[in-house]
């Protein structure tokens, strides 16, 4: 059954490698150097898949990344699995497997098929208008929309593949290696600009490297010899470097782009593994030259979809390049001249060519009386107004175009083919221009938009910049590369270019046919299945707005973005609304240009590359001992130490009782320090926090709290002061990037004059928090010299030391109301002061505690935990902590704001302690907060922000923060969950040791 | 993603930079003399303008240093890049 299509021994195709592949289950040949959509051509293929919303078979369409039907799944049910591949774009290579996506059971017996024949109750905007109402239907909306729609399934393991970024830097970048990019390359290069250029395809050469026209010359050489002269002597010159099937996504600012080069994707599965498979290129470029060509349009008439119909360049592109006929009985359908360069290229193949419509009334050019003397019949004034054929096209009917091209007379004649070649002229590929921010302009000769302005730093040549023909290219080319670049000559000045004039134009955005609109299928977005009748039904809907006809349409907003018929989309705007194209403007072209992996997107940042993230010096010692992390910011800090098997709950509980009750160590490395130097150190701490700084004693510590300028609380800390000008500050683990940005900035923008300098010191010091009743005896063993005596080391105050030869400050300072000591030392020396500490610790019980019991024991004392407690909307007076603001300073960050009428407001929330009249019930962090039970709506005057079960008062324990709260003392609140009421009462937040009596125990 | 000239390092990308809003609102020098209008003022009140406008940036990944951009933000183009306590360049 299958036939074989090969026309000719083409060089880019090695017929001495023969390569099987999978298509839909079923077993084909093709060759090294066939695209997917070329092998099965070969195999006379053309139904690929489904379309989107009625399911009509579809073929392929074009030859290149704007295809919009030949959408396939490559290597369906393994790990390598893409979805939504071009069929045009896969290079087959010996076990590659495809198949057709949006079809159920199979492309060729498809059940959806049903939603053709009911097309007429899915008119444009069909889901926006039944999908509606009610929402609870939603879901069994969703679950049919979605069965339906079948974009392509997504991979279910892990990508095994690697992903790589580069970044590139050079003078010049050519986007784009058909005959403008390859010369705009050459000249940049040989100037001593460093060049790069790239093209998606794995060939260079563009369109013009099968160019076959032989009325065209260059030198008197066929376009085609002439450029491959030109590629194989680019290939050597030093300054250019090439990538090949390297495909431009996206377009910024400041010529910065991005490409995707596919590296493996051509390869056997054995050959892949152990490869960078993509590797995202991050160009930032001087110039940029854009050289990306134009599309072909297609003709917008009833039924123009079938498989079988075809861009007349791409069956040119597979007859010269890849060797393949696209069908043995060809009609060519077209408004200009390119179609009979197509019909020329299958004539010379001895490939059969029933007809060419052409709806100009004629041309003279000498390509076209090549084609009459040949014998084609050509069929002028005609329009093809309907055709046959469900799985495969087998007729047309043509029908004599009217003088103005609104409507079709005489006798319909029907032409029977299995191929219609369509030519609607040629879009110029801008979408990378306009996303890179420049503006368009319509030209109403040429019917298409068009760069602007060519700008310093980004220009736009050959077709790209709407020059079609190849004296217009070289010359325009040769006159922008001199402008732009500042070159005197180039070796463009002396080429000879002889062409075939094309001299009569006719543009029809909507063909007519002899049925009315109503009853016609012209579509206009294929991939979509937007009509024009949906179009012109939006517009009697009333939309006006290109952006909004397209999104209620959904014209142009599949995966290919509409590539082939947007411009078409607009001119039948334009005609029906009666206004010009030039006033209607464009829609945006978003990047990426072509769908992009997420692989390449990420690159290498996946798994544990995925985010940075900091470890303590002590880190292997908690991983020894078992210990479960916790994320904090950056940082993994141990959460806490299980024991036999023991939950969370239980470790954290015996290890709070430990603290408590002997001796407990915390890894506090990980808290922010910010060292402060210079004269006006003191001065700046009096600006920054809230409380007085100027009096603190050299060795003492204090604990300051520092605000936005909008009166909240933004980050708490000890700070000592180490010296007459020297203050080291703790920030908060999370909070100490932006404490020291924020520092920097009132430094250098709004206190220059102030004489203090900030360094990060963060990660220079290790921090072990020795805590509890015998934390005195363990630092005694191993600083033996050291007065510990209440006298020379008070709480609040600071001792360097020694530990053997280890220098070490410590703060008699503590977070969990127990006599405690944080210790530095130099990071290095953590785990080694660790051990020393634990060693040191092991008659006393010494038990290491994580994050969580941190945050009980300071919860039991009722100390906040900024970005807990808090959450940007909290003042110091809400946290009823008026103790910390200083009422002498004329100034702080933050002050004046604390006046203002909003933050004196009485019924602010503020923090309170909780208890639940159950001791054994734990309220949720996050949990509601009420005083009525039956309002409606009930009011909610705050919520919880902690809770813990405390092991060391035997009963629930929460903060919260609650509307008035501080004047709720002994009140009785709810706490209202799914399926209970929990009783609380407003109580003291500080629920331990109330007396701070412990601290010097 | 802009390409910006710091005027301590040279042109970097811009994912190096934190934008800092507008620039030249000086921080009032006796906040307690103002009314809470004024303060309002200071405190919340920006131009977000269409056009030409004044910012602060910092090199925050880099030298950590503040300085003043004017953009037009209509179109991200840069036309001025000066240090902090430099008078803005005339339009
Ligand atoms: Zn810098």
């Amino acid at each position: 059954m299958t036939k074989n299509l090969r026309v000719k021994s083409s060089e880019y195709i090695d017929e001495t490698n023969r390569i099987s592949f999978k298509f839909n289950g079923k077993t084909y040949h093709g060759f090294k150097g066939d695209t997917l959509a070329s092998a099965l051509l070969a195999n006379d293929v053309h139904l690929v898949g489904r379309s989107f919303k009625y399911h009509r078979p579809r073929g392929i369409m074009t030859s290149g990344s704007e295809e919009p039907n030949a959408i396939v799944q490559v290597n369906p049910g393994t790990n390598r699995t893409e979805p939504n591949v071009r069929a045009t774009e896969v290079e087959i290579y010996n076990g590659l497997e495809a198949s057709s996506q949006n079809c159920w059971p199979s492309v060729e017996f498809d059940i959806g098929g049903i939603n053709n024949f009911l097309s007429p109750f899915f008119p444009a905007g069909f889901y926006y208008k039944t999908f509606m109402w009610p929402a609870s239907f939603w879901e069994k909306y969703e679950f049919f929309i979605r069965h339906s729609a079948g974009l392509g399934k997504s991979p279910t393991s892990n990508d095994p593949d690697i992903y790589d970024h580069r970044n590139i830097h050079c003078d010049v970048l050519v986007v784009g290696a058909g005959i403008s990019g390859i010369l705009a390359a050459k000249n940049a290069a040989k100037n001593n600009f460093k060049t790069l250029l790239v093209d998606e395809k794995n060939e260079l050469g563009g369109s013009t490297i099968f160019e076959n026209n032989e009325f065209n010359k260059i030198d008197n050489k066929t376009p085609s010899e002439w450029l491959k002269k030109e590629i194989e002597e680019i290939k050597g010159i030093k300054n250019l470097e090439i990538k090949t099937r390297t495909s431009v996504a996206a377009y910024h600012q400041y010529n910065y782009l991005l490409a995707r080069e596919n590296l493996t994707d051509h390869l056997e599965t054995k050959d892949k593994t152990h490869k960078i498979r993509q590797r995202l290129l991050k160009i930032r470029a001087k110039k940029v030259i854009l050289a990306t060509g134009a599309l072909e349009r297609p003709l917008i008439f009833n039924n123009n979809d079938r498989p079988g119909i075809m861009l007349s360049s791409a069956i040119k592109k597979y007859s010269e390049f890849y060797g393949v006929a696209c069908g043995s009985k060809n009609v060519f359908f077209t408004n200009n001249d390119t179609a009979y360069e197509s019909a020329m290229s299958l004539y010379n193949k001895g490939i059969n060519i029933e007809a060419i419509i052409d709806i100009r009334d004629q041309s003279e050019s000498k390509i076209v009386k090549k084609v009459k003397e040949a014998g084609i019949k050509i069929y002028w004034s005609h329009t093809v107004v309907d055709t046959a054929g469900y799985k495969r096209l087998n007729s047309v009917s043509i029908m004599k175009l009217s003088n103005d091209g609104t409507s079709v007379t005489g006798s319909k004649i029907s032409i029977s083919c299995d191929c219609l070649g369509v030519a609607g002229g040629w879009t110029p590929a801008v979408h990378l221009y306009t996303q890179s921010g420049s503006k368009l302009k319509f030209d109403e000769e040429k019917k298409v938009f068009l760069p602007s302005q060519n700008k310093s730093e980004q220009i736009s040549v050959g077709a790209c910049d709407g020059d079609f023909k190849l004296d217009e290219i070289i010359k325009n080319l040769n006159q922008k590369l001199k402008d732009n670049l500042n070159i005197k000559e180039t070796d463009l000045d002396t080429i000879k270019v002889e062409i075939d004039q094309e001299n009569s134009k006719r543009n029809i955005w909507l063909l007519p046919s002899d049925k009315p609109l109503g009853k016609t299928k012209p579509f206009v977005d294929y991939q979509n299945d937007a009509t024009a009748k949906d179009i012109k039904l939006a517009l009697r809907e009333g939309f006006r707005s290109i952006e909004h006809v397209k999104r209620y349409t959904t014209t142009g907003m599949g995966t290919d973005q509409g590539k082939l018929g947007n411009m078409h989309a607009l001119g039948i705007i334009a005609d029906t609304a009666g206004v010009k194209m030039g006033e209607l403007g464009t829609t945006t072209f978003r990047p990426p240009y072509t769908p992009l992996t997420f692989g390449t997107i990420v690159g290498r940042n996946v798994g544990k590359f995925f985010d940075i993230f900091r470890r303590t010096p002590m880190n292997d010692w908690h991983v020894e001992n078992k210990a479960e992390f916790e994320n904090v910011g950056q940082w993994k800090r141990a959460w806490y130490y299980p024991i036999n098997g023991e939950t969370m709950h239980q470790a954290v509980q015996r290890e709070s009782k430990a603290a408590r009750e002997s001796a407990g160590i915390l890894d506090a490395s990980t808290l922010g320090k910010i060292d402060i130097q210079g004269s006006d150190a003191s001065e700046f701490l009096n600006r920054v926090y809230t409380n007085a700084w100027s009096k603190l004693a050299i060795g003492k510590c204090r604990y300051g709290l520092m605000l936005n300028e909008d009166g909240m609380v933004y980050d708490d800390g000890v700070t000592t002061r180490l010296g007459e000008n020297h203050y080291i500050m703790t920030t908060t683990t999370g909070g100490a990037a932006n404490v020291l940005g924020k520092l920097e900035d009132y430094l250098q923008t709004e206190w220059p004059e102030l004489d203090v300098y900030l360094t990060s010191v963060t990660d220079h010091y290790a921090t072990a928090s020795l805590c509890g009743p015998n934390s005195k005896k363990i630092l005694k063993k191993i600083i033996p010299d050291l007065d510990l005596s209440d006298e020379n080391f008070p709480h609040m105050s600071f001792k360097e030391a020694k530990i053997g030869n280890i220098k070490c400050r410590i703060m008699r300072i503590s977070f969990t109301g127990e006599h405690s000591y944080e210790i530095n030392v130099q990071a290095s020396y953590g785990k080694d002061l660790w051990e020393k500490c634990i060693e040191a610790g092991k008659e006393f019980n010494i038990t290491p505690y994580g994050t969580e019991t941190m945050h009980l024991l300071r919860a039991e004392k009722g100390f906040i935990i900024v970005g807990q407690d808090t959450d940007g909307t909290m003042t110091p007076i809400d946290l009823q902590m008026d103790w910390i603001v200083s009422k002498k300073k004329y100034d702080f960050i933050g002050k004046r704001s604390l006046y203002r009428s909003d933050t004196m407001r009485e019924d602010r929330k503020q923090l309170v302690g909780l208890l639940t009249d159950d001791p054994n019930i734990v309220l949720e962090e996050g949990a509601q907060i009420v005083s009525e039970l039956n309002q409606n709506p009930v009011k909610m005057l705050g919520h919880v922000t902690s809770s813990y079960f405390s092991p060391n008062l035997k009963k629930s324990i929460a903060l919260a923060v609650v509307r008035g709260g501080k004047d709720m003392m002994g009140k009785k609140l709810f706490v209202p969950m799914e399926n209970k009421n929990i009783n609380v009462t407003v109580a003291n937040p500080v629920f331990y040791d109330e007396k701070n009596e412990r601290l010097n125990a | 993603m802009f390409l910006i000239n710091c005027p301590y390092c040279g042109e970097r990308d811009q994912q190096e930079f934190k934008a800092g809003g507008e620039a030249h609102i000086e921080r009032p020098k006796q906040p307690t003399e103002l009314s809470d209008d004024e303060w309002a003022e200071y405190l919340f009140m920006r131009k977000n303008i269409k056009g030409v406008q004044f910012e602060r940036w910092n090199h925050a990944h880099g030298c950590r240093k503040w300085f003043n951009m004017v953009r037009d933000t209509s179109n991200d183009e840069i036309k001025a890049i000066y240090k902090m306590g430099e008078k803005p360049p005339s339009q």
